[in-house]
């Protein structure tokens, strides 16, 4: 709860910063605001009074709180990469705000207790990155991707709003809780529109996700987008939604797995398939992460899939070792882009000889989305995988295996253009202090993530 | 406590190493694995006098909540090739002597890292830390191939790598599906649970566990018709990268069969083990005569490399006392071999820059001594009596005939191909005139000496007085046989 307080509090300083004319301690101020965000969610752990906020809007359990602590995490990493890039721009605060507005928006979808919530946390979390797609207001491909989002966002708001409408008139309530007992209570009562209406969650979710066939817009606004928006979008956004996601099925659809079941387990296999055989195709490093990243949903979905006691931890696990590997990757993305001035694969050849750190960050981070063990990817991976096969999921496992194996070939392209061919310029790329601090705590939260997960585990069971 | 100290040796010294950044890591790095193997026989020593050693396990958890431990155990088994492993890799580091590699700091340190996995992979008795593993000695010998590898390797490594890793994969999808049926409501990775959880399993099961884990060690090994990826790879890997493969690699297959797959399906093993054999069989058949035909020196060691595993995995599935043994003395017996006679062919290649045999002859008359160690290695490589090849092939074959006759009588077939081209590689290159090409031919240099006589020694030894190696893996054959039986419902 005060999680949210500060990260609230933290936007509304950054549009303060403005006027009261800080701006040059903006930066230090949101790091350690969102320390103390983070410090906040550790101390009410295990609280065993949860005390509903908002008559039962926000619940925040541990779960709420172990995706709020990562979601900060990450955008705390974030800030780390980033920081560089806010300098440059102008409206330096009003980019912090609209970061720290959308990351509370994303801690809102991870704790909602009540369907309204879950959609006033999702517009929170989605309005500030339609205005960040198009932060480079000369640029194009900016515009055009910052139109293609809204547009596409707001669809996806409207069958996620529609779908809770049709939710509402069959239970008769927004609580989660109450939907709850109703449900199981009515499980083999309710009216048609009931399943229609879960459909419609579905497909709202599976579009901010980038599940496929909801995928279309994702390749087009993540190559469109400033490179540093396309790693917010493409960790916090993922996190949120699944967390979202997981809550809302886990606590209220359980006992109707077999009506949602089937649609769901579709979309994972054509996610799976297109999302690893169309990333092999892509020359440009951005828009391959984005195919990529839609296949990452797809491995996502076999934990929502299984719904058991595992699928929490699974579900946590696996979005922070893909975010904290898809935020090294754009750390280096960055480094080259700022070069080369293109994102071509091409342009990552030699990197080994410009700047080793750079160069091992890259082979860490594509071999934890590869799922190469010792990574926390692979335990990820393994961990997805343990879940959907205790739940019987055989084949959609083996499809799952089969569409890794495709993601090794385009995730070593990155690493054998790194290592193996020859650069065109030799000169040495120098890199900031915080550049490399947040290079060597990717690597180093990569590495124990994929050792000692057991620590994670744990805080689920 | 040793076992811990195999593992972390070499991990702690690779990494020494990459961090030095000294161009000269030649000399550490042998001196390292030289201590390395001296804790070996350190190890060797204990099991032979007392074998339940605590020193010789190590086992704590690692991830509790899932029942994952970091559970190693040395017994007679792993103990083979853990001594292979560390007997070969002092050698083949000194037969990099006389090459210069760029970076060699990293070259020597993937090395160590690749020791390490290796033992890691042969003394692990937990299926998910076996795994790790497992994969973790793939990603250095990836490394070695591409960055000091040869022609095409790009392609040739990646290859090797998508199909090793595919195997790999389907590998872990068994091992989840029998963790999720050992007892429960705390599943457990342990080797003993997964084997009571596999031969509780109905037929069916049973099979898909069969395929899914023989896949990997197939394609590792590899047997027919999963093969492709070898002989490329062989032959664009550097020599030291060869050795690794063919000499220690191969056998990750070989081991990984007799230690988790015979053990965990009986049932799937009666029904497709049959089949498995006879892939074998057509595997050896098949390579021998490609290597009859094979005009690339490389090349031709590296189909008969499939043609001897074959025979290890022939014998090894026709499970029982003798196969097992044979199998284990033949993966040693193999490791020496194969690694010998990849050095001559590396000695001879980079001597008069061709692989084509055609090309060669006569080297007999200019290097004599080189010429008496070749005929050593050879020797032992195609089964004379009185060799280390000898003693594994007759156990395997007589393993493999009380399984069924008529596979042998097959199967033995290999012995007989074997030695005609063998022989005819030895006739081609080493007799004859020389020729403009061998002539200038150098006798064996100090540093190649000190890499063949050891493998000598161990080839005429170990063929005279094969007992050692028998009495270690004799009780700890007859214990896993002993386990599945108290099993088997």
């Amino acid at each position: 709860m005060i999680t949210l307080f500060i990260i609230s509090l933290l936007g509304i300083i950054a549009l303060l910063a403005e006027i009261l004319n800080f701006r040059k301690l903006l930066p230090v101020i949101t790091l350690f605001g969102i320390l103390a965000a983070i410090a906040a969610s550790v101390a009410e752990w295990n609280n065993p009074m949860i005390i509903p906020a908002f008559n039962n809007m926000l619940v925040f359990d541990n779960y709420a709180l172990a995706f709020s602590i990562s979601l900060c995490l990450i955008t705390f990493l974030w800030f780390l990469m980033a920081h560089h890039y806010l300098e440059i721009e102008t409206a330096l605060s009003d980019h912090y705000a609209l970061i720290l507005f959308s990351l509370a928006g994303a801690i809102v979808m991870t704790a909602f207790g009540n369907l309204v919530m879950l959609f006033l946390g999702m517009e929170i979390l989605s309005i500030p990155l339609y205005i960040l797609a198009g932060s480079r207001k000369t640029d194009l491909s900016s515009n055009e991707a910052a139109f293609k989002y809204f547009l596409l966002g707001a669809f996806s708001a409207g069958f996620l709003l529609f779908g809770i409408t049709l939710i509402y008139g069959a239970t008769g309530t927004f609580q989660l809780s109450q939907m709850n007992q109703y449900i199981t209570q009515h499980a083999n009562e309710m009216p048609a529109f009931f399943y229609a209406g879960i459909i419609l969650i579905v497909s709202g979710l599976a579009f901010k996700v980038s599940a496929a066939p909801f995928h279309f817009w994702a390749p087009d606004v993540y190559q469109g987008s400033p490179n540093m928006i396309t790693a917010f979008m493409s960790t916090i956004v993922k996190i949120a939604a699944f967390a979202g996601f997981y809550r809302l099925f886990s606590t209220c659809f359980a006992s109707v797995e077999s009506s949602w079941s089937q649609v769901v387990w579709i979309i994972a296999v054509i996610t799976l398939l297109l999302g690893n055989i169309t990333a092999i195709q892509q020359h440009s490093f951005k828009r391959m992460l984005a195919y990529s990243g839609i296949s990452h949903a797809g491995y996502l979905l076999l934990a929502i899939l299984a719904i058991n006691t595992q699928s929490a931890g699974a579900i946590f696990l696996y979005t922070l070792a893909y975010s904290i590997a898809s935020i090294a990757a754009f750390a280096v993305l960055e480094e080259v882009f700022k070069l080369k001035g293109n994102d071509g694969i091409s342009a990552f050849n030699g990197l080994a000889k410009r700047n080793p750190l750079l160069a091992f960050t890259l082979t860490i981070s594509m071999l934890s989305l590869a799922g190469i063990p010792p990574t926390a990817g692979f335990f990820a991976k393994y961990y997805i995988f343990n879940t959907a096969l205790s739940n019987g999921y055989f084949w959609l496992v083996i499809i799952a295996v089969i569409a890794s194996l495709i993601g090794v070939y385009y995730y070593f392209k990155l690493i054998i253009a790194a290592w193996f061919k020859p650069a065109d310029d030799e000169t040495l790329i120098q890199l900031s202090f915080m550049h490399k601090l947040l290079l060597v705590l990717t690597i180093l939260l990569t590495l124990a993530l994929g050792l000692f997960p057991g620590y994670i585990l744990t805080l689920f069971s | 406590m040793i076992i811990l100290l195999l593992i972390l040796f070499p991990l702690a010294a690779s990494l020494l190493l990459v961090f030095s950044g000294k161009e000269t890591a030649k000399k550490p790095a042998f001196l390292i694995s030289l201590i390395e193997l001296a804790f070996t026989f350190y190890a060797y020593y204990l099991i032979r006098m007392e074998p339940a050693s605590s020193a010789l396990s190590f086992n704590t958890p690692w991830i509790a909540s899932l029942g994952i431990n970091f559970k190693l155990t040395c017994d007679g088994i792993s103990m083979v090739l853990v001594l292979l492993t560390n007997i070969l890799v002092p050698l083949i580091i000194l037969s990099s002597f006389s090459k210069e590699y760029k970076n060699s700091n990293a070259f020597y340190a993937l090395i160590l890292f690749m020791q390490m996995a290796l033992i890691g992979v042969f003394t692990a008795m937990d299926g998910f830390l076996f795994y790790i593993f497992w994969e973790l000695a793939l990603l250095p010998i990836y490394f070695i191939c591409l960055l000091w590898g040869g022609e095409d390797r790009m392609r040739i490594t990646f290859k090797f790598f998508v199909y090793t890793l595919a195997g790999s994969l389907f590998m872990l999808v068994a091992l989840i599906f029998l963790y999720q049926h050992t007892a429960g409501p705390a599943h457990s990775f342990d080797i003993n649970a997964l084997y009571a959880a596999g031969n509780s399993l109905e037929a069916k099961p049973q099979a898909f566990v069969f395929w899914c884990m023989f896949l990997a060690f197939a394609i590792k090994m590899p047997i027919f018709p999963f093969h492709t990826w070898q002989p490329e790879t062989y032959s664009t890997a550097p020599a030291q990268g060869t050795m690794l493969l063919s000499g220690i690699m191969l056998k990750m297959g070989t081991y990984g069969l007799l230690r988790w797959l015979m053990p965990m399906v009986p049932i799937g093993i009666a029904q497709w083990g049959e089949t498995a054999i006879i892939l074998s069989v057509i595997g050896i058949i098949y390579s021998s005569c490609i290597a009859l035909v094979q005009k690339d020196m490389k090349r031709l060691i590296a189909y008969t490399s499939i043609a001897h595993v074959g025979l290890i995995a022939a014998g090894t599935m026709a499970f029982n006392v003798q196969g097992f043994q044979g199998a284990l003395v033949q993966m040693f017996s193999h490791g020496i071999n194969v690694v010998g006679l990849f050095f001559v062919v590396d000695i001879i290649s980079s001597r008069t820059h061709t692989r084509d045999i055609a090309q060669l002859g006569g080297i007999r008359n200019s290097a004599p001594k080189f010429a008496i160690a070749f005929l050593f290695i050879l020797l032992g490589s195609i089964a004379l009596p009185l060799t280390n090849g000898f003693i594994g092939e007759f156990l395997l074959l007589s393993g493999l005939y009380q399984y069924n006759a008529w596979i042998t009588a097959i199967a033995g077939l290999s012995v007989i191909l074997g030695a005609v081209y063998m022989l005819r590689f030895y006739q081609n290159s080493m007799l004859g005139e020389t020729n403009a090409l061998t002539a200038p031919f150098i006798d064996l240099t100090s540093n190649e000496k000190a890499v063949l006589i050891p493998l000598i020694i161990l080839v005429v030894g170990l063929g005279i007085y094969p007992k050692p190696l028998l009495d270690l893996t004799g009780p700890a054959v007859q214990q896993l046989i002993n386990t599945v039986n108290v099993i088997k419902p």
